[in-house]
């Protein structure tokens, strides 16, 4: 069989009739996963964007988020995600300079950081919510009222700095593991050279390697704001609120996200047909930011990957 | 004179240089600690708050091992059950009902993901012409970028109707739905570990086998698949793990109730569920408390292990195709 289709002209030798099926099959299954993500973004397009405007934007909501807008929710999300990143950003990067310029491969210490770093990335969203009741607002908060407020409720509460700390730990392995590639793309020779001319190791890493590491330093930290936005359970115990009359201006104070306030709308609103209008409308406020920034580090990072193979 | 007295100046200069590296240096080296000591302060952290349900005489009395994974209530028909109904006169903690329901949104999402993710990748590394491949990558990626709580959302308020109009599901929140959409959350998780694996499987292999007159089908599924068949055992289980934990999702759109039956049409209530959607609301440091805490370190374990033995299999993948190509 397959000898006689050798023969046909213009038959490709290695083509069979298993090929065909295969590739149908595999096609259909790259069609059914985009078609799933364009169903996913034209209903949230569709259903929400006749409810987007200035004011939807600008406004708090009303009546328990069946009017108005979600000011406080896109404040509290931009504040959060920026809090966490100052945190997430230069340890994540520092830990990723220390695993490509400095680590023994191979030495325990660098296995069990890498190891650690693997398992931070999947551990459960919902557990970091646990340890940051249990690590920031118990122990951290409670041990700063009782050393400077004498006892009185301050830190030992949900707060956005306990969201912000605990989605940094949970971003922490999505800045490492972009630094680290972009660190390992810069060819040897360029640390080498900067070595001979009589540069120290940390002038190299400063002046050579990251200025070239930058775009994908960026992309990680993208890609980790992106997921930082989007993450509900960690900040379900750690600050977030359903609904503030203020908007967070202290540490402590507590804030609104656009998560939740989907989460909110979407679970607990007593009628849920009149909530549909304003949450689809969130939805694709939350999903827009999300997209826009994923996008935009895919971007930054195939720009840098054809770079480096030109 | 001059000259030396500059020189001098250099010489403390670039002393007080080496010392500026040297502290920056060991900055980063503890900095590099961070990543352990989060896992460590993570484990005893949250196992802290476990500890009174094998330590605490009081919260023992109601919340205790035996009470987790034995029969500790009464089906409606009368006979011995597990049952988790932490608010009522006698409140009744067993697990058995979240991992009963844990398991099938998993289980009904791995069916769902793993075919798809698989096939998506054996297209993008086999048959997909080149240009293709560099958006159907970034396209994939995208999905893993759409927050849980968008899927959530749209698992329960537009999924869900679909699923019910095709299957007549009694109840329209239900184990189905609920593992349906935990299976778009993982299908990127799954598809780029094995993406990876398939693309690195070294060209002499492939090229052997279609030198010797295989087509390509035959390569892949012969040759290709089974060597990277590791891999891609790695991404299922990555992906596994990944659904376990998932919350959002499935607090939205599984129903939310503990029962303990097979029955995909049922509702279902999981771990990562019950956490979330008890916690804001229970007593602080009542046998309910300790209990909810109790759930989320047994599920930081088995996430632990799991995700431990899939990065295990990855790393060995890695060195050993490395070893091949060379």
């Amino acid at each position: 069989m397959i000898a006689a289709m050798r023969n046909l002209p213009g038959a490709r030798r290695d083509r069979g009739p298993g090929d065909l099926t295969l590739a149908i099959a595999s096609g259909l299954a790259v069609v059914a996963i985009l078609a799933m993500l364009f169903l996913i973004l034209f209903e949230i397009v569709h259903g929400g964007a006749g409810r987007i405007s200035w004011e939807f934007l600008s406004t708090a909501p009303r009546k328990g988020g069946l009017e108005g807008g979600i000011w406080p929710a896109i404040f509290g999300t931009v504040l959060l995600v920026l809090v966490m990143t100052i945190v997430a950003a230069p340890v994540g990067v520092a830990t990723a300079i220390y695993l490509s310029e400095y680590a023994h491969q191979g030495a325990p210490v660098t296995r069990f950081i890498r190891a650690a770093v693997a398992n931070l990335a999947g551990v459960p969203s919902i557990v970091f919510g646990l340890f940051g009741v249990g690590f920031f607002i118990e122990a951290v908060g409670g041990e700063i009222d009782d050393a400077v407020y004498g006892g009185a409720l301050f830190y030992g509460k949900p707060a956005i700095i306990w969201a912000s700390l605990t989605l940094a730990l949970l971003t922490l392995p999505v800045v490492i593991v972009a630094t680290e590639e972009a660190l390992k793309a810069i060819p040897v020779d360029h640390r080498e050279g900067s070595l001979a001319l009589g540069a120290t190791k940390w002038q190299t890493i400063t002046r050579v390697v990251l200025p070239q590491a930058l775009p994908g330093i960026l992309t990680g930290t993208i890609l980790a704001v992106s997921r930082g936005a989007g993450e509900v359970a960690p900040i379900l115990f750690t600050g977030v609120a359903y609904y503030l009359p203020f908007l967070p201006a202290h540490p402590t104070d507590q804030f609104m996200s656009l998560g939740y306030h989907v989460f909110v709308l979407a679970t607990q609103s007593p009628d849920v047909n009149a909530a549909l209008p304003n949450l689809y409308a969130t939805a694709l406020a939350l999903l827009a930011l999300t997209f826009v920034l994923n996008l935009t580090a895919i971007v930054i990072r195939a720009r840098v990957r054809a770079r480096l193979r030109s | 004179m001059a000259r030396s007295t500059a020189s001098i100046n250099r010489l403390t200069t670039a002393r007080r240089r080496r010392w500026a590296e040297w502290i920056a240096e060991k900055a980063i080296m503890m900095t590099a600690m961070v990543a352990i000591i989060s896992i460590i302060l993570i484990f005893l952290f949250v196992g802290r708050k476990a500890m009174p349900v094998f330590t605490n005489e009081r919260i023992r009395q109601t919340a205790n091992v035996k009470e987790f994974f034995t029969r500790n209530g009464q089906s409606p028909d009368g006979k011995p059950a597990f049952v988790w109904q932490p608010i009522s006169e006698r409140p009744k903690y067993s697990f058995i009902p979240l991992i009963v329901g844990t398991f099938k949104a998993t289980v009904v999402a791995m069916l769902v993901a793993a075919p798809l993710a698989l096939l998506g990748a054996i297209y993008t590394t086999e048959y997909a012409p080149r240009r293709l491949r560099e958006y159907i990558k970034p396209a994939i990626e995208l999905l893993a970028g759409v927050p849980s709580v968008v899927l959530g959302f749209f698992a329960l308020v537009v999924m869900a109707s679909w699923i019910q109009k095709v299957f007549y599901f009694e109840m329209r929140l239900n184990a189905v739905v609920a593992g349906v959409a935990l299976g778009l959350s993982i299908i990127p998780v799954v598809y780029t570990v094995a993406e990876d694996t398939l693309a690195a499987v070294p060209r002499a292999l492939r090229e052997a086998s279609l030198a010797l007159g295989a087509t390509r089908a035959q390569t892949l599924l012969r040759v290709i698949l089974p060597a990277a068949l590791p891999g891609i055992f790695a991404g299922v289980i990555l992906g596994f793990g990944r659904a376990i934990g998932e919350t959002m999702i499935v607090l939205m759109a599984s129903g939310n109730a503990a029962i303990v039956s097979w029955n995909l049409a049922d509702s279902i209530r999981t771990m990562a569920a019950t956490i979330a959607a008890e916690l804001a609301e229970v007593v602080y440091g009542s046998a309910h408390y300790h209990t909810l805490f109790a759930i989320g370190a047994l599920l930081f374990i088995v996430t632990f292990v799991i995700n431990f033995i899939g990065d295990l299999i990855v790393s060995r993948l890695n060195a050993r195709m490395r070893g091949g190509a060379e």
